[in-house]
Formats: structure tokens, C-alpha cells, sequence
């Protein structure tokens, strides 16, 4: 089993098109809906956590892009710019998933991508803006699709 | 005060560091010495207990002196890459303060802003050897005629240059959790309603005066580690108290003792000088400082061989009561139970966060204390130490 998080734009011509549910029936994957957003007509963004068989997965998203769904593959757009980090910890109490944590008794932090879900705390909480990342509601983040 | 079984003085210590003979460790060394050997026998064995702490310090600045142009120019205004530096002393020199923004920074405008840019963040660009950009206006005198000069330059370029930070190193600090029922953006950092998680700053067993409490090695002249290069503490930095309520063991529970430090700002490393951004807060710089405490007697192994359970630090409602300035502590916990990731407040359970990093201060005490075994680093001696009050003892 693996696990990956990723980010479904559906643009407004395939938005009201059932498609997730196909993920499951044929390709046996656990979606988990970390959050969602449909902006009426222009576009919806979904952010879903993916458990299932490594080939299955492919097979799943590859499934999703050729009905013209853009995933974004949250581990390639999340990521922390180590020379900034200075493992002051200020993220570690805000980050809901812990996908930010302090490595104990040396206090140093560690980021683990997969268990990002692209909430944007850590960019807020961050003195040194070391975090890069994109968040489903931001306007300007990379993925936005333009009518 | 008794009489104590080890007596050393600074000047045998620095002796013994210049013939590469001292025994240096770090504070967080420090404790597992003093619990096996006893104090006595630890005073005996140490001669130099080093180190650390890396947080944001607000009061921080540099003083620089830009150079002569031609013409000459009196300065009444000067701007480094957009940021206000203090004008109001001679022609060429100005302070470039760490929490002053940008000038068209949108401040809290659009809530919560971000503060992307102020001076800490320019004295981060000068020490990188980044070039910044300098504007400076005047109103002309017979001798400064020129109103206006313009330059971009790097820190070389600069006559002179020192870092100037009248409160560093707070001796102890709040730990800061929101009671109200909106989340609020404080120099505590981001606190979540209904006291959901909490924020300390302070490098604990590691941190500069909470190894010195009653300041008997700590003053004027007392030679540091400073921003990656080497400082002076100047003398009690402004808000120092050493009044504060302390434990037992003579430390303090509150924030109390505060030191004001200068050293060349050529020479330190933007590692350990780092702007800070604080959402909703404003600009800030994180500073990086040590102290090497000398083992004159057993009364400061014991001191400096005390850990992150032995210190306590008072719980603040940041929602409230901190910004009315009204009420007390909530209670306070210990460093060492903040550092696990969470602590009991009022029977509930709260994540904690460190805003302070632990793993630099760690970095900064042992490359205080490569500096000091190496023999080139010596301990400057106090000419004044800090205002302190006196010790009972410990008690057994």
C-alpha cells in the first residue's frame, strides 16, 4: 500500500462529470477528501489523500488526466527551502498533520511531503518564508487554471 | 556568602586557555557533569561552561557610517533598499533598526500582513555581502552642501559597521497561549483560540543568563559569541530586572536579566543574523548569541549545570491579558515538559512550539567552545557586572 496527496483541478467543462467514484470501483483506491472547494461554473479543486496498490494508483490518475482532471501531485509542489530553515519549531505546533515535527532530544525539524495537505499554516508561520508552498483557496498559486 | 572549596579567578582561566589547557564543555554538557562529580568536584574539572541561544530579538540594530560623499552631505533622511535608518546623529552615520518595515510595506493593512522586508532583513543582506541600496536626503549646510546621495553598496563598502542591540538574551520568557475565541498573530507567533496550542522562546539549559542567574561573570566587557563573530556584552540591556520571582535553585521564573551587546558587524555570518518576518507581528532579526561562563567556584557549576527540568517558565494569555497588560501567569510549566510537544494548561491538553532554535543554540555553544579550546578566543573579564540582588544559597 502507498499513499500519496494530491490536488484535482476539474475545469469548468468536466466539472460536474462523477469521476472520483471510478477511483474506488475500479481501482480499488481509498480517497480520503482533505478538502474541497467548487467556485460555480469556473472551477473546482479537490485535495485528496490516495491509498492503494503502487500500480493501481498510476493506473487511477492516469484514469483522471485522460478525462481531462489536472493532478497535481502535492509532493512536487510542496517543499521546504533548506539554506531558509533555521529549526526554530514555530511551524511544528500549527502544521495539522505533523507533517512538520521536531526530531527529539536534538530539536531539529524535519518535513515529511506525504503527509502534507497544502494547508498553508506553515507558510504563515514561518519567520524566514523557508516553506514554498500552494494552497487550494490561494489565487495566485502555480495550477490555477484561467478562464 | 560561604566560603567556597574551588576558587579560580578569570585570569588563571585565561592562562590555562592560552596554554590549550582549559577544559571547555557546554552548558547541556555541563549537566550530566555536575550530577555525576557533585559541584565541587566539577568546578575542579571545568573551566569554561559555553552557550546558547539563536531567537528573534526585536531590539537589535546597527549602527553605520556610510562614508563621506562629494560634496559632503548631512543626512537628515537616509533609506537602505527602502527601509527608514535612523538619521538624527552625525553627517554620515545612521541606526538601522531591526523591526522598522519597509517603507511601502502594507503593514497590518491587509490582515494579517506579512512584513516580508525591514531591517533585520538588511542587516541579513550587508553581513551575506549582499549589496543594498542607499538613499540619503539632506536639507544643505555651508559645509554638507549636497542634498541628496544615492549608492548601492556592500557592507566593505562601508566605513564602519557594528551591530548595537540594546535588549538581548532574555534571561527567561513567557510561554504564550490564546484564551480568546479568534486566532490571533502575535510576536508569540500564530496562537490558535481556546488556548489550542502554545509557543515558547528561550534555549532553556542552553540559554546565556539562565546559566548565570545572579549575573556574578556577566558584564561590561564580558567577551561573546555574536552573530557568528565576536561581541561585547555593553551592560544591562533596557527592561533588565533582576527582581523577578525565582525558583529555589536561584533561577528565575519570569523574564528578568537582559544584556545590551555591539560588535563588528564585519566578521559576523548571516547564519546566526537572519531577518524575520512575523505575520501580523511586524519585521524582526534573529540573533545568534553565546556566553562563555567561567567555573570560578562550585556556586556556578551548580549553576550551570542545571537542566531544562529545573526551569520554570510562566504561561501567558496572549488573547487578553498580555495585550491589556492586566492579570498574571496562568501557571507556569517547566522548559523540559514544553520541549516534549505538550503540556497540561488548566487540564487540557496543549501542543507546544519553540520559536527559539534549540539546535542552533547547540551549534553556537560548541563552536564558542572550538573557539575557546583552540586558545584564540579569551574570556573577557567584567569591568561592572550586571545589576543583581543577592543569593541565599541553596538551602542545604
Amino acid at each position: 500500500m502507498k499513499s500519496e496527496n494530491v490536488l484535482l483541478i476539474f475545469r469548468s467543462n468536466i466539472m460536474y462529470k462523477p469521476l472520483i467514484y471510478r477511483l474506488s470501483k475500479d481501482f480499488d483506491i481509498i480517497f480520503n477528501i482533505l478538502e474541497a472547494k467548487i467556485l460555480p461554473r469556473r472551477e473546482g479543486r479537490i485535495l485528496l489523500e490516495l491509498r492503494g496498490e503502487e500500480d493501481q494508483l498510476l493506473k487511477g490518475v492516469t484514469f483522471l488526466e485522460e478525462n481531462r482532471v489536472v493532478v497535481e501531485h502535492l509532493s512536487d509542489k510542496v517543499w521546504r527551502e533548506e539554506d531558509l530553515c533555521v529549526h526554530c519549531g514555530a511551524c511544528t505546533g500549527l502544521c495539522p498533520t505533523g507533517a512538520l515535527s521536531l526530531v527529539r532530544p536534538k530539536m531539529e525539524v524535519v518535513f515529511d511531503v506525504n503527509k502534507c495537505v497544502a494547508c498553508g499554516m506553515c507558510g504563515l508561520a514561518c519567520p524566514f518564508g523557508a516553506m514554498k508552498d500552494i494552497t487550494l483557496f490561494d489565487p495566485f498559486a502555480e495550477g490555477r487554471t484561467v478562464n | 556568602m560561604s566560603q567556597f572549596k574551588v576558587k579560580k579567578t578569570v585570569a588563571e582561566i585565561n592562562e590555562k586557555i592560552k596554554q590549550g589547557q582549559a577544559v571547555v564543555v557546554t552548558a547541556e554538557e555541563m549537566i550530566g557533569i555536575t550530577k555525576e562529580l557533585g559541584p565541587v568536584q566539577a568546578a575542579r574539572k571545568v573551566d569554561v561552561v559555553t552557550t546558547g541561544t539563536f531567537g528573534i530579538m526585536c531590539s537589535s540594530g546597527a549602527f553605520l557610517n556610510f562614508g563621506h560623499a562629494k560634496p559632503r552631505i548631512k543626512a537628515s533622511r537616509v533609506y537602505l533598499n527602502r527601509v527608514e535608518a535612523y538619521a538624527g546623529v552625525a553627517a554620515v552615520d545612521c541606526y538601522i533598526g531591526a523591526a522598522q518595515p519597509r517603507e511601502d510595506d502594507p503593514l497590518n493593512k491587509v490582515f494579517p500582513g506579512r512584513f516580508r522586508y525591514g531591517g533585520g532583513h538588511v542587516i541579513e543582506d550587508l553581513v551575506a555581502g549582499r549589496e543594498v541600496h542607499l538613499e540619503a536626503t539632506a536639507y544643505g549646510t555651508d559645509c554638507y552642501p549636497s542634498r541628496s546621495h544615492e549608492a548601492r553598496m556592500k557592507l566593505k563598502d562601508f566605513r564602519d559597521g557594528f551591530l548595537f542591540n540594546p535588549r538581548n538574551g532574555y534571561q527567561n520568557y513567557n510561554c504564550a497561549v490564546n484564551l480568546s475565541k479568534k486566532t490571533i498573530y502575535t510576536y508569540m507567533g500564530i496562537l490558535r483560540p481556546d488556548c489550542s496550542n502554545a509557543n515558547y522562546s528561550t534555549s532553556g539549559q542552553l540559554s546565556p543568563l539562565l546559566n548565570d542567574p545572579f549575573y556574578r561573570t556577566i558584564g561590561i566587557g564580558t567577551r561573546i559569541f555574536l552573530g557568528g563573530g565576536i561581541g561585547y556584552v555593553v551592560g544591562p540591556g533596557t527592561q533588565h530586572d533582576p527582581g523577578v520571582k525565582r525558583s529555589e535553585n536561584g533561577v528565575v521564573m519570569g523574564g528578568a536579566g537582559t544584556i545590551a551587546v555591539m560588535g563588528n558587524l564585519k566578521g559576523m555570518s548571516s547564519k546566526f543574523l537572519r531577518g524575520a518576518s512575523i505575520t501580523g507581528y511586524g519585521c524582526s532579526l534573529n540573533v545568534g548569541i553565546g556566553i562563555p561562563i567561567p567555573i570560578l567556584d562550585e556556586e556556578m557549576a551548580r549553576f550551570t549545570g542545571i537542566s531544562d527540568d529545573e526551569i520554570f517558565v510562566p504561561v501567558a494569555d496572549y488573547g487578553y491579558d498580555y495585550p491589556e497588560g492586566s492579570g498574571g501567569p496562568l501557571t507556569h510549566v517547566t522548559y523540559g515538559q514544553l520541549k516534549t510537544g505538550e503540556v497540561t494548561i488548566d487540564g487540557k491538553k496543549v501542543t507546544t512550539a519553540p520559536l527559539s532554535s534549540y539546535s542552533a543554540a547547540l551549534e553556537i555553544a560548541e563552536t564558542l567552545k572550538d573557539w575557546i579550546r583552540s586558545g584564540k578566543f579569551l574570556l573577557g573579564e567584567a569591568q561592572e557586572t550586571l545589576p543583581s540582588i543577592a543569593f541565599e544559597g541553596f538551602g542545604d
